[in-house]
């Protein structure tokens, strides 16, 4: 009952090898290829077969569509790159010389044949079935037209950290209206905690809040915080988003954000997030003065009221009656058009090098409880001092790649901890005259103006050991070591074992994504990698946008980066948003599922599958059907229905098992593969 | 048309268990419409008929065979070649026919194991180890039986086939209908539909026929039917963990066993654009599976006992991959040996 060959075609198939200058024809013969093509595939309706030295070229996308016009080609099988490179390009070459786009075929013989072999007999044997599967293959397509859909004006930025403010403002500032989530009371993220940012060393504060000040009162800003997607329904240009406003307590129509409430609150508890346990905040609280919105939020687990029904001090006391303790959740539903993540990362743990000693040896510290320290406005008022809060140290030491280039924790490089190790060297060098070692693999100072800074602190005297510290230690064996913090570490240029004794140690930790990052992908229909960093739709040439239509990323939510490519990124993602508003439509991809009902059943097994929410089951006709405009073409329906009632366009059952019959040279009379060579 | 004006009627077994016999007698007093309209020139379950009777006819003598059984031996073979050559309408009937079914599960099992289990199995009281030989010099001159096949095939991978009924056995009533039809289209009074159809059953799947109600699935853990004590005379066997295989399997019976509170087992096999079967009952079971993490999924396998009975039983024979790879291999040995 399978499909066989059918041994006639109408079609006239071009075939087009393309050489990638050495990329394929490196390894792959392209030229017998394409006379292979030419010689063998006759009868199967290739009229023409070509070799060209960059079939993406504009010569070459000509020669295809002079062939279309001359030769009257009605397939087109280019074997080249990926399609995830080049398939655009020659679907709109084909268009251009009158032939449906999606009667074109790219098979890669790069990223599949040349690439991934060096045999080059072998290599050219695979290319040429692989040209084959192409021709059975698009033999078996249909022309296609796009779907348009209109795209919702308003955009969803989700995370107010400097990426997202960024994209936020930008959006706004071009007229569109913008709907900024942010789950922490107030807007700002990692960078508001920072004193001072590398390499200029302004202060954090003074470049991030008049941001800051900007979205709390831009007119096309609506901004939510404390406030969480629940939902994420319809596609690009149409997206119906469900958010959970928390309730704040606070009625911020009343509120005039004058603080008495903090003041007058009288349960303290350690701030964990904002003051990274150093410091502390009311149970009503703001997590910083300059917060925005400048409304509180009461922190209802901690609140004497909620917990033991008496206080209410912040009620009584408000100048504007604007406590409200029977506020509850809110749910609210918006409509827009692109959705922007720029969730940020969180900090590396870094009680997982359990050698390092963090949270059993007193006077280590992370590099964001280190930014606390050093914050004018922070629990010190900026004295770097130990634990105790007066010692001021006289020898700190620096450790650089704290989980981070490291098979046992994160393989990656976290792109900060170089530069940020290098403005803690020189903030304690400057407020407390310490030695300053730092402990280093290699010093990657790459953007502008970095290694130069790197510079200024060698100069300062700040001294460098290469090695990786092998662990940090109170237990001394020499008299100077008494009190001390002992870094071992092997120094690799000197070529020898050290102790460092240190009054101060800090562990430069890495970026993470955050915890719930596979569940926020999930959320938005996107993919993130296994650690989980959410992945673009290409590294290189499309590093904003994910492979979910209308949904883009920036900042650290993609990978870890600094602040200037955060914003970068943010300013990207905004710059694509407001190209696809000023277009007022898209068109989709006809690649899509579609049920036949007549071969449905209702068993239902697809219902829950769905990654897009774009099946619906009809209850009273006990059918499914996937609804076109939502679906985005990723067959994981298509392969879960056990009764093959739903069906791929450009991936139907017929198109791939004519590829493979194609592939295994089933459809040419007597394979002219050389013995061995695929067996 | 026969001396009597009536077209032909032939029925054969190769290698079934004759169920599909019992099954076309069950048809009740349409039997009857059989013999008015057919005259019967060969079912060797129910008359006396010999194969060089059939061997006399000219081809295409026979207007309808219903042909059960899956080829099995060379015996199989040459008279699946007979039947068609014989018969202008050839149908594989039942679900050996059509694709294997229980004989073929013996695919998983190379000759010497099979003859192992059979020969020298426990019941069996074989002290000199004897082997069938397919052929025996005996004094009178040599003695053939039919050579024993590597691998069971179903009859479409033998000879072209017009038409197939699913079926373990196929339902009475559907057998009653084709006939029906066939006498009409005889008549003039209805048309064949398209070579190459299936027949007598429906296009969607058996979950289109069952009357329990469903849901949307997670399954947390598969559990065998015969462990359970209570059954939930409503809901969707699926949801309840048993492995039904009714989201798969073609449609035509009824429903019967999910009715009965029993799993479907998949006997009319997969529907017109399903290629094969188990590979599609697996993605779809492995799409409503519960678990995440590889350790959770593998838990959830386990609960599975017998995978090829689940999810090939009926179809091995007929799918991608056709037998273990050993039996493959030893059919192609067998191949060239033959050339």
């Amino acid at each position: 009952m399978m499909s066989k060959i059918n041994h006639s075609t109408a079609e006239r198939v071009g075939v087009y090898v393309c050489h990638c200058g050495s990329n394929i024809a490196g390894v792959i013969d392209v030229e017998a290829v394409a006379k292979w093509a030419a010689e063998h595939l006759k009868d199967r309706g290739v009229v023409i077969a070509r070799d060209y030295k960059f079939m993406c070229s504009s010569l070459g996308q000509e020669l295809i569509e002079k062939d279309i016009q001359e030769l009257g080609l009605t397939r087109v099988v280019v074997a080249a790159c990926s399609p995830h490179l080049h398939e655009a390009t020659f679907r709109v070459a084909c268009q251009r010389a009158g032939l449906n786009p999606y009667l074109c075929e790219l098979v890669s013989i790069r990223e599949q044949a040349s690439w991934v072999h060096t045999d080059k007999h072998a290599a050219t044997e695979k290319a040429k079935a692989i040209v084959s599967g192409g021709v059975e293959r698009v033999l078996h397509h249909t022309p296609l037209d796009p779907l348009h859909v209109p795209i919702h004006p308003a955009t969803l930025v989700v995370g107010g950290g400097i990426a997202g403010i960024q994209a936020a403002l930008e959006i706004a500032d071009a007229g569109f209206p913008v709907y900024l989530v942010e789950r922490e009371p107030s807007i700002g993220g990692h960078m508001a905690q920072f004193d001072k940012t590398f390499p200029t060393l302004d202060c954090a504060a003074c470049i991030l809040t008049p941001r800051m000040v900007s979205i709390g009162s831009h007119p096309n800003v609506t901004l939510m915080t404390w406030s969480e997607v629940t939902n994420v329904a319809g596609y690009v240009g149409n997206f119906t988003v469900t958010v959970k406003k928390k309730a704040r307590y606070i009625n911020t129509d009343l509120c005039t954000g004058c603080g008495i409430c903090q003041e007058k609150c009288p349960k303290k508890i350690i701030d964990d997030t904002f003051e990274a346990g150093l410091g502390y905040r009311k149970a009503v609280y703001t997590p910083f003065p300059q917060a925005v919105p400048k409304y509180p939020v009461i922190d209802h687990v901690n609140c004497t009221y909620f917990q033991k029904g008496t206080c209410r001090a912040c009620e009584k006391l408000c100048p504007t009656d604007a406590i409200d303790f029977n506020q509850e959740d809110e749910i609210v539903t918006l409509q827009v058009g692109n959705i922007v993540l720029a969730t940020g990362y969180d900090i590396f743990d870094a009680r997982r090098v359990a050698q390092y000693g963090y949270a059993r040896l007193a006077n280590v510290f992370t590099s964001i409880e280190f930014e606390r320290l050093s914050n004018a406005a922070g629990p010190t008022n900026g004295n770097i001092v130990l634990r105790d809060g007066v010692t001021v140290p006289k020898t700190v030491g620096i450790i650089h790649c704290t989980g981070s280039r490291d098979r046992n924790f994160n393989n990656y490089c976290s792109a900060i901890c170089c530069m940020q190790s290098l403005k803690f060297a020189h903030l304690v060098k400057e407020r407390t005259g310490a030695t300053v070692y730092n402990f280093y693999i290699d010093i990657r100072t790459t953007a502008k103006a970095y290694d130069e800074f790197y510079q200024r602190v060698l100069e300062e005297g700040t001294i460098f050991v290469r090695g990786r510290v092998a662990e940090v230690t109170d237990a001394a064996r020499m008299p100077t070591e008494e009190g001390k913090l002992i870094i071992q570490v092997e120094d690799t240029l000197a070529g020898r074992q050290r102790r460092i004794p240190v009054d101060m140690v800090i562990l430069s930790v890495g970026l993470e994504p955050r915890r719930d990052s596979h569940a926020v992908a999930k959320l938005f229909g996107i993919s993130c990698s296994s650690d989980g960093w959410i992945i673009e739709k290409h590294p290189k040439l499309d590093p904003v946008a994910t492979m979910t239509e209308g949904v883009f990323v920036a900042g650290c939510a993609q990978g870890p980066k600094d602040i200037p490519n955060s914003v970068a990124q943010g300013a990207a993602a905004a710059a694509r948003v407001l190209g696809r508003i000023q277009q007022k439509e898209i068109a989709l991809e006809p690649v899509r599922a579609s049920v036949d009902e007549s071969k449905c059943s209702g068993c239902r097994i697809c219902n829950g599958l769905c990654p897009f929410n774009a099946i619906l089951f009809h209850e009273d006709r006990m059918v499914t059907e996937v609804n076109p405009a939502l679906c985005q073409g990723c067959g994981t329906c298509v392969a879960a229905c056990p009764a093959g009632a739903i069906s791929g366009t450009v991936f139907s059952n017929e198109q791939i098992f004519a590829q493979m019959e194609g592939l295994l040279l089933h459809n040419i009379e007597r394979p002219p593969i050389t013995e061995g060579v695929l067996t | 048309m026969s001396m009597n004006g009536k077209p032909k009627f032939a029925m054969y077994w190769a290698a079934s268990c004759g169920g599909c016999e019992i099954a076309v007698l069950n048809i009740h007093e349409k039997i009857l419409d059989v013999d008015a309209n057919f005259e019967v020139v060969f079912w060797p379950v129910a008359m006396d008929a010999k194969y060089k009777d059939v061997e006399a006819m000219p081809d295409e003598a026979i207007t309808l065979t219903l042909f059960n059984g899956g080829i099995r031996n060379a015996e199989n073979e040459a008279m699946a070649h007979l039947m068609r050559r014989k018969s202008k309408i050839l149908v594989a009937f039942g679900s050996c026919a059509c694709a294997g079914c229980i004989p073929g599960l013996a695919n998983l099992s190379t000759r010497e194991q099979i003859f192992e289990a059979v020969y020298d199995g426990i019941s069996t009281d074989n002290p000199t180890g004897l082997r069938p030989d397919f052929q025996w010099a005996a004094p009178e001159g040599n003695l053939h039986i039919p050579e024993f096949y590597p691998v069971l095939k179903t009859l479409d991978q033998v000879v072209p086939v017009d038409y197939y009924m699913p079926g373990c056995p196929p339902e009475s009533h559907q057998i009653g209908a084709v006939v029906d039809l066939v006498i009409q289209a005889l008549h003039g009074n209805a048309t064949l539909p398209p070579t190459g159809s299936v027949i007598g059953a429906g296009t969607s799947t058996v979950c289109d026929e069952c009357p329990r109600v469903r849901n949307v699935k997670t399954i947390k853990q598969f559990t065998r039917i015969q462990h359970l004590t209570e059954i939930d005379p409503n809901l969707c066997l699926l949801e309840q963990g048993i492995p039904c295989n009714g989201p798969a399997t073609r449609s035509g019976c009824g429903a019967l066993c999910p009715r009965a509170s029993a799993q479907c087992i998949g006997c009319y096999g997969s529907s017109d654009s399903a290629f094969d079967f188990g590979a599609r009952l697996m993605t779809a079971f492995a799409s409503v599976m519960e678990g995440k993490e590889p350790a959770e999924i593998e838990r959830i396998l386990d609960t599975l006992p017998d995978p090829v009975g689940q999810f090939y039983r009926f179809s091995l024979a007929q799918s991608l991959l056709r037998a273990a790879p050993l039996v493959l291999e030893e059919e192609e040995q067998y191949a060239t040996h033959q050339h």
